[in-house]
């Protein structure tokens, strides 16, 4: 099972620029989830954090007891063997074609013989679709087929944390929906902690078991999806809809005034930008037919049950609308 | 929490201390296995080829000059007799190894620098961490080593190619004996004056190799800040070189007795 990521109070600036501050979360150990954010607000900081390429100034990221942000040298690199991370532009090194790009991890870490390394890049290229680009390198090949390597080189040394920045960015929406497949099947088969960063909201609404929102230098939410998806929190169900009404404006603040003649222009029939309100919990990606059934499903509606008093109205009807009934005899709840 | 200090030229200060740790992170990574031998050689191979044609051409008008210089000098004073043993002195101890660490840090340098830095935002150097490889010991420390052995090499071409042409121009055009500019090489000049061009030379393929790495692999913000980067690494290395030089020399003269004294 993969490993729990905890953060604390995480704070980062560059100069006298303050990013994002007290960031406090809890990855579940094994489950998928999301960081949702306005362009501009930290996502990548915040997963570059994660994995100890950045320092912040204060908090703690604690994984295997072990403080990242404290922590010598050594046991950095120790940890972040734990990690695969799928960067924006896939960062395949320019000067290996794509089969040595994904063969370099089992080449640098293990003693395994060329013909093993052969099978296992081959198989791994099979998965995510790059059957026969063995030869071609990194810049000969589209921005999407360059992800797809990036991620199956991430994925060479059985990573317990995968970070992935933006999968979105640069594909298609069909292509985006067989990434985000890819991902839910990952998490069936390794069981891994998976950490999604995106603005993309089809990938929020259907993939992650849990969702949160940094915005202003703050994180607005993170918690189970419902609680997001049904959120009446302003900016997240602004960001949702994408709607132009609401806290976020085109630079990161919007003032009154702004604001106000938005709202007016709105009410006189302008357009506000979106198309409708598609807050509201959908069901979630399922593993492709075959696979093994995806742990995390169990673990996170026992964990959520469990706290589930403590959530909003609204997210706990979504919850329980989404139970069926060998779930509803399990927590104890009557059929309604 | 780490605090930084703001008074007037902390940038500076703190850049330059990044600079002095990532030297001696290079001096720490070099005893690590496994020597990256491919990266070394390929580096090595690049940098010889980019610097060699320049250098030779190059050392043959410095040797020129020098000579010149000296040789109507020496005619002023009636020392015609030492024109050789100067210009050799001149040129082993002083010419040779700073042409050939600006040519290093110009044409091996400036390419190794934008390498590094178009490496680092594509962010091919955090992929490479985070797949738990030193970039350090993977890259960096082949690129040093290759720009200090290709500057011992070269250094001994700019050497012998800038006393022909010394010789060339001090016996076609000035009238000078043959045999008196040869045999008086040995006047003045003495071993450790060929170990000390060595040392020089080595010591600034060194910081040619660590300036352009450390400005490659802190680049600023886009292209732009890569050209940027290659741009300030020549500039800085150049500095660094006539800076070393002085302090080289210095303590050479003050180490090493001159030969007769």
């Amino acid at each position: 099972m993969g490993v729990e990521v905890v953060v604390e109070d995480l704070s980062k600036s560059f100069g006298n620029q303050r990013i994002w501050q007290d960031v406090t979360l809890t990855l579940p150990a094994g489950e998928v989830s999301v960081m949702l954010g306005p362009s501009g607000t930290g996502k990548s900081v915040f997963l570059k954090c994660l994995i100890g390429l950045l320092k912040p100034e204060s908090g703690k990221i604690l994984i295997n007891g072990i403080d990242l942000v404290r922590c010598s040298e050594r046991q950095l690199y120790e940890t972040r063997k734990l990690f695969g991370v799928l960067f924006q532009d896939g960062a395949l090194f320019g000067s290996m074609n794509l089969f040595d790009n994904i063969a370099f991890p089992l080449r640098e870490h293990t003693r395994k013989s060329e013909t093993e390394i052969r099978g296992l890049v081959l198989g791994r290229m099979d998965m995510v679709g790059l059957a026969g680009a063995e030869k071609k390198l990194p810049g000969e090949i589209s921005g999407g087929m360059r992800k797809r390597a990036g991620l199956a080189r991430a994925l060479m040394l059985e990573p317990e944390i995968i970070l992935v920045d933006e999968p979105d960015s640069g594909l298609d929406p069909v292509r985006t929906s067989y990434i985000s497949q890819l991902l839910i099947d990952l998490n069936a088969q390794v069981d891994a902690t998976i950490l999604i960063v995106s603005h993309n909201i089809n990938l929020a609404r259907t993939v992650p078991d849990n969702i949160g929102m940094l915005f202003r230098r703050e994180l607005v939410m993170f918690g189970p999806r419902e609680v997001l998806l049904t959120s009446e929190v302003p900016a997240v169900k602004q960001f949702l809809n994408g709607s132009r009404i609401g806290p976020i404006g085109m630079s990161e603040e919007k003032d009154e005034a702004t604001m106000a003649a938005e709202q007016a222009h709105a009410q006189a029939g302008h357009h506000d930008g979106s198309t409708e309100d598609v807050r509201g919990v959908v069901p979630q990606l399922q593993p492709t037919p075959g696979l093994p059934y995806r742990e995390a499903v169990r673990r996170r509606k026992d964990r959520v049950m469990r706290i589930i008093h403590t959530l909003p109205p609204e997210a706990r009807h979504g919850i329980v609308s989404s139970l069926d009934a060998e779930d509803r005899l399990r927590y104890g709840i009557g059929v309604r | 929490m780490t605090r930084h200090a703001t008074f007037p030229g902390a940038a500076a200060m703190r850049e330059t201390g990044r600079l002095y740790a990532l030297g001696l992170d290079v001096i720490r990574c070099i005893p690590k296995r496994p020597f990256q031998f491919r990266e070394f050689i390929g580096q090595f191979w690049f940098i010889a080829s980019v610097s060699l044609l320049p250098a030779a051409l190059v050392s043959i008008p410095f040797g020129a000059v020098i000579a010149l210089h000296l040789g109507s000098l020496t005619q002023q004073i009636g020392a015609q007799s030492f024109t050789g043993a100067a210009s050799v002195l001149a040129i082993i101890q002083q010419a040779s190894p700073v042409v050939t660490a600006l040519l290093i840090a110009g044409a091996g340098g400036s390419a190794m620098c934008a390498d590094l830095g178009s490496r680092t935002i594509r962010e091919e150097i955090d992929a490479m961490e985070v797949l738990g490889v030193n970039p350090v010991q993977r890259l960096i420390v082949p690129r040093v080593l290759a720009a200090m052995g290709v500057a011992a090499f070269l250094n001994g071409l700019v050497s012998v190619v800038g006393v022909l042409g010394g010789y060339f121009f001090n016996v076609v055009m000035q009238g000078g004996t043959p045999g008196a500019y040869l045999a008086s090489f040995s006047a003045l000049a003495q071993l450790p004056d060929l170990w000390i061009s060595e040392i020089k030379a080595v010591i600034f393929g060194f910081v040619a190799g660590v300036v352009a790495s450390y400005r490659g692999l802190n680049p600023g913000r886009g292209p732009k800040g890569v050209g940027d980067a290659v741009n300030q690494s020549v500039v800085i290395t150049f500095l660094l070189l006539f800076l070393l030089n002085l302090i080289l020399t210095t303590l050479y003269l003050q180490v090493v007795p001159p030969k007769g004294a």
